[in-house]
């Protein structure tokens, strides 16, 4: 097991690696550097070249490309032009609201995954399966994007349930539990949005595992032996199939991201996917790369983790 | 058990085994869903098509300030947005631009992924496991993220470069399966006499092993077209589609945005999304049931 995971680690550092180059190329084809709007146009041509010579900008590109690296493990992610602050602390706001989002709609899509997915597995072709299946089959081919704008429309605005933007009401003193239940009270809508399209994918595998695995000759067993029907399916089958479930939660982020993108965007919620959006919109590049980058490495890490712990749970995929 | 019957009837009328294409055919007219869809669907394409044939695409998305989002009426029959431009104009030319954009993505999207996926799996061992760790790689990258970034610095930004970023992102998906398939291909007896008989690996490859494989890679490509649409039109949605000369649906949908608009004018906005909704059902459902005919397993009929 331990061969595995030194394997699957060697694996990850070139595409860490790789990530950083084709954002760092992508950075160098954006137009502008680090001095673009930080210099006063009236300063003479020859003191600005001098500058850039002082700070390394006109170096051949693989010599900024370790500055570049360096820089940010030092932490050091540039300068915001829109914001004239750094892009770190920039971030990092932006960060813990995304953060949060992510966390609820982690815990949504399990809270709907893992009973919808029991039941249809344990129940399978009775009228609750199917309409479950119909649930997965047309949450599967309706884009976020719609849902999102759906649920806004009618919980935000028709129904007025829940708050139609931002990430907090504003005037609220931070630390207090009206701040609390006001950031809670805006996640909600969001969080559930991405939850009920990405949970599908999730009840379906559920599903057919539980389907999969009664047939098994074990569960066979457990039956004979005189096991009652809830113990052979919380003792024998869950533990089973749950596991599988538990572990794909690290792929679950490179999905999660793309939602963000979306439902911040719609609901005008302050996280990075809006920075996102927001900055390349208003070509604020060092954003831009400091986010994909930040992303990217999320969803390398979260494939990581997802495949060593599917290597624990699972001793087949070990072998190869 | 009516369906074991007729199962083993219609393989007794058919003297010989029917070809690949001909059992996908068969389950899609036994699927009466999957039929209505691709009726559906043929419907859509022959109209949207036909009639921005007619229609001019210069006068619709010509703005007109004195008929700035007008509700429905006789003369509008969705009404305006806020250019004063008539929505069911541009929901049918965003329909085909989106369609058409679909098209495009998922013949060169197949095309590569077929080639890499076919190539990986043919030769196997270390060209297999060098390619696939691309594909890895590809794989795990946030797509919408670097497909909006490299978007937003092409200086010529034309639907020919948007749809050459979009395919640099989206091949591996078809790339993963055409290689497993491949791999299980290869060991089959007519790959090793053909080998015998000394035929050029490409001969093999692309003569051989692809018609043999064509009923899996016409499954994926069409349920490819469902999620590129899908996908499309999210772009657009943010901005990072079409040129807004150019209407897709998801430029209708991101009218949507104003929350005047999304809470008042819902003529904007709700036929693209359920214009999106019905192609995307519609392209699912056949797929679906192609899928289910290269599984015999599955099958229905």
């Amino acid at each position: 097991m331990w061969k595995f995971i030194v394997r699957r680690l060697i694996i990850t550092f070139p595409q860490l690696i790789v990530l950083s180059i084709i954002i760092f190329l992508m950075a160098q084809a954006m137009p502008g550097d680090a001095l673009t709007g930080l210099v006063d146009p009236n300063i003479d041509r020859a003191a600005i070249e001098e500058q850039r010579e002082k700070l390394g900008l006109n170096d051949p590109w693989h010599i900024k490309y370790v500055d570049w690296i360096s820089g940010i493990f030092q932490g050091d992610l540039g300068q915001s032009f829109r914001y004239k602050m750094e892009v770190t602390e920039l971030v990092e706001q932006r960060m813990i609201n995304t953060f949060w989002l992510s966390v609820a709609t982690l815990i949504f899509t399990y809270i709907i995954a893992v009973p919808l997915g029991i039941i249809s597995g344990r129940y399978n072709d009775t009228l609750l399966d199917s309409s479950i299946t119909g649930y997965t089959y047309i949450g599967f081919a309706t884009p976020l994007f719609i849902f999102a704008l759906v649920m806004l429309w009618i919980f935000g605005y028709q129904l007025q349930w829940f708050p139609t933007g931002g990430s907090v009401a504003p005037g609220t003193e931070p630390g207090t539990i009206d701040y609390v239940m006001s950031k809670i009270n805006h996640l909600l809508l969001p969080a559930l949005s991405i939850a009920l399209i990405q949970t599908v994918s999730t009840v379906q595998y559920l599903r057919s595992e539980i389907v999969d695995t009664k047939q098994r000759d074990f569960v066979i067993t457990a039956r004979a032996k005189g096991a009652s029907e809830s113990r052979v399916y919380n003792r024998h089958i869950l533990r089973n199939s749950l596991l599988p479930i538990a572990a794909f939660f690290g792929y679950e982020i490179t999905m999660l991201i793309t939602g963000t993108i979306f439902v911040e965007q719609i609901f005008s919620f302050p996280g990075m996917g809006q920075l996102f959006i927001e900055s390349v919109l208003q070509r604020d590049f060092s954003v831009v790369n400091a986010v994909v980058l930040l992303f990217g490495a999320a969803a390398i890490l979260g494939a990581l983790i997802s495949d060593i712990i599917l290597s624990v749970v699972d001793p087949r995929i070990r072998i190869k | 058990m009516e369906m074991n019957n007729m199962n083993m009837s219609s393989q007794q009328d058919s003297a010989k085994s029917p070809s690949g294409l001909k059992i996908l055919w068969r389950e899609l007219v036994r699927d009466k869903l999957a039929l209505v869809s691709l009726i559906l669907l043929i419907l859509i394409i022959v109209f949207v098509y036909g009639v921005s044939f007619i229609m001019d695409e210069k006068e619709i998305v010509k703005v007109d300030l004195f008929a700035i989002h007008e509700p429905p009426s006789e003369e509008f029959i969705l009404g305006t947005d806020y250019g004063g431009r008539d929505v069911f104009g541009q929901l049918i030319i965003g329909t085909r631009n989106s369609l058409s954009i679909g098209f495009i993505v998922t013949l060169l999207s197949g095309m590569i992924g077929i080639t890499f996926g076919l190539i990986a799996g043919f030769f196997g061992g270390h060209i297999d496991n060098v390619l696939m760790r691309i594909l890895d790689f590809f794989q795990v990258l946030p797509f919408i993220m670097l497909v909006i970034v490299f978007v937003s610095i092409v200086p010529n930004y034309t639907i020919l470069a948007f749809s050459l970023i979009f395919t640099a992102f989206s091949w591996m998906g078809i790339a993963r399966l055409i290689r497993s398939k491949a791999l299980q291909e290869k060991e089959l007896d007519y790959v090793q006499a053909s080998r015998t008989l000394g035929t050029s690996n490409f001969k093999i490859i692309f003569r051989e092993v692809m018609p043999n494989i064509s009923s899996l890679i016409i499954v994926t490509l069409t349920l490819n077209l469902a999620s590129n649409i899908g996908l499309e039109s999210g772009l657009s949605f943010l901005g990072f589609g079409f040129p807004e000369s150019t209407p897709s649906l998801g430029t209708l949908l991101s009218y949507a945005t104003n929350p005047q608009t999304l809470e008042h004018r819902w003529w904007i906005w709700v036929p693209a999304a359920v214009m999106i909704l019905v192609l995307m059902l519609a392209v699912r459902n056949v797929g679906e049931a192609l899928r289910r005919a290269t599984d015999a397993r599955q099958r229905r009929g």
